[in-house]
This record gives structure tokens, sequence and C-alpha cells, in this order.
């Protein structure tokens, strides 16, 4: 703070690379929406890839969790949230998905 | 300025409802009244309404739970009376009341009783159990409680001002949308449910981080308590479930005040989506509900039985398999919507194998009780009661797996006497357990066990009563839910039902009677060692009731049942050469007053009262923030203090008769049984 030359904390480097991406990421399905650059189903599945990718930027960048240090039990914790967000929203869809089918 | 509240909100359209405000208003204010006699207002909110003691929010829990389940069960009582008389006549109750009774009877237990007595038994056992002084952290503790006051709040209060919803405990569009429900029912519904949904979730959470990191030195996860066990699994599910009913509640919500499409049939909307998500929740809710229970019966089981738990390791699996398999069967509910038999299927199986796991607590429990000295408490009772009635109900469980079997049930009274028949052997005698069990603890004295065995005779039998003809009538192709009907074979059976719900109002009362019983008696029952049954897990280790800080010096824990090696190794009650000071957190006002603000901000919504609604968010922001920079939030009890409390609950033991169950001894098979037995 004192040395406007050395000013950057070790932490702010790896927090304006995680908003920088955070912004990129979000950029893009703007853009694609905006100026349907992809059709229909293309562009569903981009933005669905790029919001995964998102949350993976937001741990990585701003929770700081990694492989290496984070402590095996938040790791694991992690894994076992992702897993049940996997089973209710893959459930979801695969119901929902399969109820459309029968309704057409 | 008044939005949609007017003079006709009050419940003017049947001497019915009529009564029921005048009933809650009554009694609203004989409570106030009585405070006030007795000059109590002073004490009651420096000592229980600002606390953030888990002990008091808990005890504050179950008395809101046995409040709740008064109006519950007199809404039970009205559906039976009403369904006994109503063969070709209109009974008592207008349609449109009958449909509010039945929506706030399910709503009321399944949130306002159930959860918060489960969350009371919790707080008031967990911490003790791991050694802790208290919960992670006890201000978002007492929070959770106000706003599930809160909602209970609203749901009474459209007793009075309104109606309650008329959409069933599960309100599913499109009917709870505002083309078909634009009154203010559903919307109360909503709200109180997202007040509760929250607070859920805040207890989920704030259980999870205490049984995590607040366990005494050596408390590995495999040797903590069952109780314990069950509470971190129901925890999880609280923390990962409730937000969808959350969510579920704020969209519907959505779609009735903005006109959103998410649950409407046209516009894109789906109605089956709220189905969907109301089921995340709601099968997981149905693992909330009862895991905590099972850590009760545990306790009982193995605490009456003199012996230690039968397989231990298999119940701590058999939970975790349980929490983790309760995710993947929510699709049950609605297996009629329409899917096709591959997803019917699979959640079919899942359900099935969910019985697994299940019968595998069922079976350690026999086995604990196996040439065991048991002593037949009244907590014990509820345990054999539950043991042999959720059996059946689980096996009529695996009969509604069967999707094909399912098209035929669904719908009926079958389909209710089924998941009475887990609730209430499952759950909520599971509670009563753990109220007679640790009554003693929280308050000191133990509950007259006579009056309480009277009183389980006739929950049970009224019980089997008002249930087995449920599953009968389901059979002779009875839907759920009628007002009145036209088929004579099915009034006798109703009226069998009505005699039971009649008998377990019998059970209510009794249990009223040995409250007041054991007051009077309370020199008698007394308390003095904190340990009346002979106990096993830590929390017998406190004082009865115990210390603000619970232990004076956290105990070391060398096993499982840390309290009985304790005992057994003869150091339980030593003296510490030196008492340090401990930290203990100050109590506040501020979760009542962002309780209370939710409470005014739900009720603003349900009217349209914009301008109140802006007031009460504001003023809850406020309360957070002015929280939120607070420093001092603990206040240091000094070594000299603690020391004080603990001499004189050491001239307490010294009074304390021997208990005569001290010794254990190898037990003979066939050999007469001696002492202990009642």
């Amino acid at each position: 703070m004192s040395n406007p030359t050395h000013g950057m904390a070790p932490g702010l480097r790896i927090y304006l690379t995680g908003f920088t991406l955070a912004l990129i990421l979000t950029a893009i399905p703007f853009g694609l929406v905006a100026f349907e650059i992809l059709p229909r189903t293309p562009a569903l599945l981009t933005i669905a890839v790029l919001a995964i990718v998102q949350v993976l930027v937001h741990l990585r960048y701003f929770l700081h969790l990694d492989l290496k240090h984070t402590p095996r039990e938040n790791l694991f914790a992690l894994l076992f949230a992702a897993f049940l967000i996997f089973i209710m929203v893959g459930g979801s869809l695969w119901i929902m998905f399969d109820l459309h089918h029968r309704m057409m | 300025m008044l939005g949609r509240l007017s003079i006709d909100a009050l419940p003017l359209y049947s001497w019915v409802a009529m009564t029921g405000a005048f009933v809650t208003i009554a009694g609203a204010l004989s409570v106030l009244g009585l405070v006030t006699w007795m000059g109590k207002w002073r004490y009651l909110w420096t000592e229980w309404l600002t606390s953030v003691d888990h002990k008091r929010i808990g005890i504050m829990y179950v008395v809101l739970a046995l409040v709740m389940l008064m109006r519950g069960f007199i809404d039970a009582l009205m559906m039976r009376s009403q369904q006994a008389i109503a063969l070709n006549s209109e009974g008592y109750l207008p349609p449109d009341h009958f449909d509010q009774i039945f929506s706030s009877h399910g709503t009321i237990m399944v949130i306002f009783m159930a959860m918060p007595f489960l969350t009371g038994l919790i707080n008031i056992v967990v911490p003790q159990q791991i050694g802790a002084r208290d919960v992670a952290f006890p201000f978002l503790n007492s929070l959770s409680f106000w706003l599930t006051a809160g909602g209970a709040g609203l749901v009474l209060v459209s007793l009075v001002i309104g109606k309650f919803s008329t959409a069933g405990w599960t309100g599913y569009p499109p009917y709870s949308g505002i083309d078909y429900n634009p009154y203010v029912g559903v919307d109360y519904w909503v709200w109180s449910l997202v007040l509760s949904g929250v607070a859920s979730t805040l207890t989920g959470i704030n259980f999870i981080v205490t049984i995590l990191k607040m366990r005494a030195p050596g408390m590995t996860l495999m040797r903590m308590p069952l109780m314990t066990w069950t509470a971190l699994c129901a925890s999880l599910l609280m923390a990962f479930a409730f937000p969808a009913l959350t969510v579920a509640g704020g969209m519907l919500e959505l779609d009735r005040l903005f006109g959103m499409h998410f649950f409407t049939n046209d516009a894109g909307g789906n109605i089956m989506m709220f189905a969907n998500l109301l089921w995340i929740w709601g099968h997981p809710e149905v693992y909330i509900l009862i895991l905590p229970a099972f850590g009760v019966f545990s306790h009982v089981v193995t605490t009456f039985s003199g012996k230690r738990l039968f397989g231990y390791a298999s119940l701590v699996y058999a939970t975790i398999a349980i929490m983790i398999l309760s995710f993947s069967v929510w699709l049950h509910h609605f297996f009629t919507m329409g899917s096709s038999a591959n997803v019917n299927a699979f959640f079919g199986i899942a359900t099935m194998i969910i019985a697994v796991p299940t019968g595998v607590k069922v079976f350690d429990w026999i086995f604990t009780m196996y040439r065991g000295r048991i002593r037949f408490h009244t907590s014990m009772l509820f345990t054999l009661g539950f043991l042999v009635t959720f059996v059946i109900g689980g096996v009529s469980g695996v009969l509604l797996a069967v999707p094909p079997v399912d098209f035929l049930m669904h719908n009926t009274t079958f389909l209710v006497a089924h998941f009475h028949n887990m609730l209430i052997p499952g759950a909520l005698f599971g509670y009563f357990a753990g109220f007679q069990f640790w009554f003693p603890k929280a308050f000191g004295f133990r509950l007259d066990e006579r009056w309480g065995n009277r009183s389980f005779w006739c929950w049970i039998i009224g019980f089997y009563l008002a249930f087995m003809p449920l599953y009968y009538l389901g059979f002779m192709g009875m839907p759920r839910r009628m007002e009145h009907y036209s088929v004579a074979d099915w009034q006798p059976h109703l009226i069998v039902a009505a005699a039971g719900a009649a008998l377990i109002l019998v059970g209510i009362i009794l249990m009223i009677v040995q409250l007041v019983v054991s007051v009077r008696r309370r020199d008698e029952l007394r308390d003095l060692a904190g340990d009346p049954w002979n106990g096993r897990t830590l929390e017998w280790l406190t004082s009865s009731p115990p210390a603000p800080y619970n232990f004076a010096v956290i105990p070391e824990v060398r096993g499982l049942d840390a309290f009985h090696e304790l005992k057994e190794r003869g150091v339980a009650y030593v003296r510490p050469d030196h008492y340090e000071d401990i930290r203990m957190p100050k109590n506040t006002a501020c979760g009542l007053l962002i309780g209370g603000c939710a409470f005014v901000f739900g009720f603003a919504m349900v009217w349209h009262l914009w301008w109140l609604a802006v007031i009460s968010v504001l003023a809850g922001l406020v309360v957070v923030v002015f929280r939120g920079s607070q420093d001092e939030t603990e206040y240091t009890m000094s070594a000299q203090e603690v020391e004080a409390i603990e001499n004189a609950r050491y001239e307490q033991l010294a009074k304390a008769p021997r208990p005569e169950f001290d010794e254990e001894e190898e037990v003979i098979p066939g050999a007469p049984l001696r002492g202990g037995v009642m």
C-alpha cells in the first residue's frame, strides 16, 4: 500500500486474473444471445459449458481452492456437493426431457 | 394503503372458522395475560427470548412444536369427524373450509411441528453429546429459531385474518397459481414455507459446522454417538435440500405476483417442474424428519437394555446410505405424471433399495435388546411401538414403490395411511421418546412414568384404529381429501378412524396430565446426579439442567460411549484441581428482531401492503448491520464464577442417591432377571 510501485498485494494479481476470466466468460454468452451467432441448441450447450467453467474460475481464483493446498476434507465436501447437484440437476433434466418427449 | 386487506378478511363465512379464530386469539391473549399477571416479562425477555444458549433455544423449539402439534391435531380431528358423518350429507364443514384444514394440517405437521421438534432435540442434546459448550454459531441459531417462529406465526394469523391455502400441503400449480387461487391462502402458505425454509437451511449449516469442528478431543467420527451421526446427516440433508423448497416457493410467488411463467400451463411454463422441485426437497425432508428419531431410538434402546449398541458401524453406514439414497428417489411422488417406463423403473428400484439400510437398522435395534436387561421406561415403550408399527409402514411403502401398483393406489387413502404409518411411529414417536428421555436433562426432574405409559397406549392403539381402516378404504378406492361422499360402505371404516383420532386425543390429554403431575411432583422426581437412566453418552455427564457452559472442563474421549467409559474407569465425577475462564456468547435481541421483521414482511407480501414490505426489509437490514458492527459479542465467565457453580453441583452430587444399576452384570440366559426391572 505504502509503496506504489510494489503496491500489488500478492493476492491482487490472482483476483484480477479471476475477474478478467469471469468477465470474458460472462461476455461470451451475452454475445451469443445478443447477436444470435449460433443456432439454439449449440448456443444453449455453449452457455451451459461456460457456466460450469465460470464456477471453476470462481472456486480457483476467488475461493482459492486447488488440488494441492486445500485440505482433503474441504475438497471432499465440494465433491459431495457436486455429486448432489449432479443428481438434482441431471435427474431433473432427464425427467423433464423425458416428459417433454412423451408430450410432443 | 391497505392492499387487499379489508373487513372481508375476517372469518365470517362459517361458524367453525370463527371459533378457530376465537380460540387462536383467546389462546394468545391468555398466554400474554398470564405472563403479565406473573410479572415475568423481564425474565422471559432476558433469559429466554433473547437467549443464544443452545439448550434454551432447543426448549423454545420444542415448545413451539408442541403448540403447533395441538393446532395440527385439531385439524386432524375436524377432518376425521367431518368424514365420519359426511355420507350423502354436507357434514359441518363447507368444502372451502375443509380444503384449508387438510392443507394447514399437512403444512403444520411437517414444517411447524416435526421440524421444530427435531431441531429442538438436536439443539438440546448434540452439543452436549460431543462435549461442546455451544453450537458453532449461537446467534445464527437464535435467528433460525425466530425465522421458524415467524413462519409459524403466519400460519396462525391466517386463521384470524384471511384464509389459508386450499391447495394441499404440496400446493401444486396450476391450482395454486393466480388464475385458480387469486386470494391470499397460497401466499400465506408460500411465505410461511420460505421463512422456515431459510431457517432450516441455516440450522443445517450450523450443525454441520458444530459437529465437524467442535467435538471434544478424542472424539473421532466413528466415536460419535448415534444421535450426533443422525443429526449430522439430517443437517446435510437440510442444507442441500431446503434451498429447493425455498426456490420453488419463491418462483411460485413470482408467478403469482409478477405474472412470470415458471409453473403456468401457457407461455412456456411447466407445472410438473414445480412437483419436481418440491419433491427434490420433499423426499430428503422425509429423512430429515426420521433420521434424528432413529438417533433417539438408538440411545433409548441401548440405555434401557443396559448394553452397548449392536452393530454401531453398520448403523452409521446405514444412516449415511439412507442420506445419499434419499436424494435419488423423489420421482416416486409423481409416478403418474406420465414419464416413460425407464424413468419410473429407475426411481421405483431406488426407492426399494432404501428399505435395505432401514432394515439393517431395525435388526440392529432388535439385537441390541436381545439378552439385554430391558427397563420399560415410557421412551422404551414408544421405541417398541415404533419398531413394530414402522415395519408395517415400510412394507406398504415398498408396495407403493412399484409403479404399476402406485398407478392404482395414488391419491387414495392407502397413501395417506402409508405416510402416516411412517411419520407417526417413525418420527413423532421418536420425538416423544426423546422428549421423555431427555426431559430430566433439560429441566432437572424426570417425567412421571405412569401417566406417560398410559398416554403411550392411547397413542399406539389410537394410531392403529385411525390408520388401518384407511389402508382398507384405499383398497376400496376411496380418494383422499374427500369433503363428502356417497359410498355407504366407506362410512363404518371412517367412523372407526374417527374413534382412533379421539383415542389419540386422550393420549395428548394424558401427556398434558403427565406434565402437570410431574411438575407438581418435581421434588420427588428430581435428577440430582444428572444421569437418571445410567446413560452412556456425554450429555449425561453434565448437571441437570446443565450449566450455561455445559462442561467446566472439556472431557477427553477415549472410545464409543464416552460417559460409560468414564464411569467404568471411575473418573466421571472427579473434581478438577482448577477452573479456567470461559468465553460465552452474549444474549442478543437481534435474532428476535430479524425474525419479527421477516414475519411482518411475509404478512405485508400476503396482503400486498408494499409500503410495509419495504419498511420491514429496511428495518431487518438495519438490525443486520447493527449486529454486524458489534465488536463485543462474547463475555468472559470468570474461573471463580465457574467454581461456584461447580461446587454447588458437587454438593448436589453428594446428595444424589447411588443408582441401583451401577454394576454391570453378566446376564445368564434363562436365569431370572434381578433388580433394574420395573
